[in-house]
């Protein structure tokens, strides 16, 4: 069953899984998702955003939005 | 009798030895990997005990399912320690450059650790794909330190296409076997005008002393480490072990011989 939309709310594919979201942009998705922004680096739709311009970059349904961090590695 | 003691020059060798990648200078020519360990709080101490400036890193998607779980960066601290990003997991040059610009955007920096692996067993690099992968690099102002097999001609190639750093795998990833081609390594520090770090398959303690022995620049290690029963201790004793194989290698070995040269002399026997 799909989670009945908001008013507002949007349809993403999210680190390759379809999500609603009530964020309207992604200094908002972000804190949606309670994520620290300093920590992650995020793309749309194959395209980074810097952290700076988070607030400006206005979603829009279909988005594909990847969140990515850093973890252990060799 | 209570004679001064003599007073001995000691070079303060520390201070001196240093390298630099990138126009970076780093005092430990050790670098770790972050993979493997238990937890994060261990790889933390782990890294501590090493000695290590740099840290080679991963970059994967969060996990939005639970955004409390711990972060590398809370434990191995990005202000204490150089992150070097890797592309492990990529098979292709776009992949490559795709990751790092997300690693440049999360860390902020442009060193980075190239590795375009072989979809095999053994994992060695896929020297086509990662020459090509590295230009792609460069042209984006990575400066890239590139993970490659023990091959002279492919080594100098990927100087002349830009590397910062040549870093030639000892054995398989992973494997502990140590160096496997101390002729290669020697030969492509020979010829290197770039720093030069084997990367993958030490073991212990001995392998990176042996890599350093050869005139490595640094020498790089992760499964060593963290797949050892203590590994704080073991990251200790890599620390200095690659501290032995650079003193060695500065001091200059002597000339092996086949037969013995006895170390007391002969003469005034009783």
């Amino acid at each position: 069953m799909i989670p009945s939309p908001r008013s507002s709310s949007l349809q993403l594919t999210l680190n390759g899984e379809p999500r609603a979201v009530a964020a309207a942009d992604l200094a908002a998705l972000v804190a949606e998702l309670g994520l620290e922004p300093r920590k992650v680096a995020i793309e749309r739709n194959l395209e980074i955003v810097p952290r700076s311009l988070y607030s400006q970059t206005v979603l829009a349904d279909g988005d594909r939005i990847e969140i990515v961090h850093f973890i252990g590695g060799g | 009798m209570n004679a001064q003691a003599p007073v001995f020059e000691t070079p303060n060798a520390d201070a001196a030895d240093s390298w630099t990648v990138a126009g970076r200078r780093f005092t430990s020519r050790l670098i770790i990997g972050t993979g493997k360990y238990k937890d994060y709080a261990l790889n933390a101490a782990a890294a501590e005990a090493s000695g290590a400036q740099i840290v080679t890193v991963a970059l994967r998607r969060v996990n939005l399912s639970d955004p409390s779980q711990p972060m590398l960066v809370d434990f191995v601290r990005p202000d204490r320690f150089t992150y070097l990003p890797n592309t492990a997991g990529c098979f292709t040059g776009e992949e490559a450059v795709r990751t790092l610009r997300l690693a440049r955007e999360a860390g902020g920096w442009d060193l980075v650790k190239l590795e375009v692996l072989s979809n095999t067993p053994h994992l060695y690099p896929d020297m086509e794909e990662t020459l090509r992968a590295l230009k792609l690099l460069v042209s984006e102002g990575f400066s890239v330190m590139v993970y490659c097999t023990d091959d002279p001609v492919y080594c100098l190639k990927l100087e002349e296409a830009g590397a910062a750093a040549i870093m030639p795998a000892a054995a398989p990833i992973g494997s502990g076997l140590g160096l496997q081609n101390r002729v290669n390594v020697r030969l492509i520090v020979e010829q290197a005008k770039v720093p030069v770090l084997v990367d993958a398959g030490v073991g212990t303690a001995s392998d990176a002393t042996v890599a350093m022995e050869l005139g490595c620049d640094a020498v790089l290690t992760n499964t060593a480490i963290a797949g050892a029963r203590d590994p704080v201790r073991m990251a200790r004793a890599m620390k200095h072990a690659v501290i032995a194989g650079r003193e060695a290698y500065l001091a200059g070995r002597m000339a092996r011989r086949l037969y013995a040269d006895p170390s007391s002399p002969l003469g005034g026997l009783i």
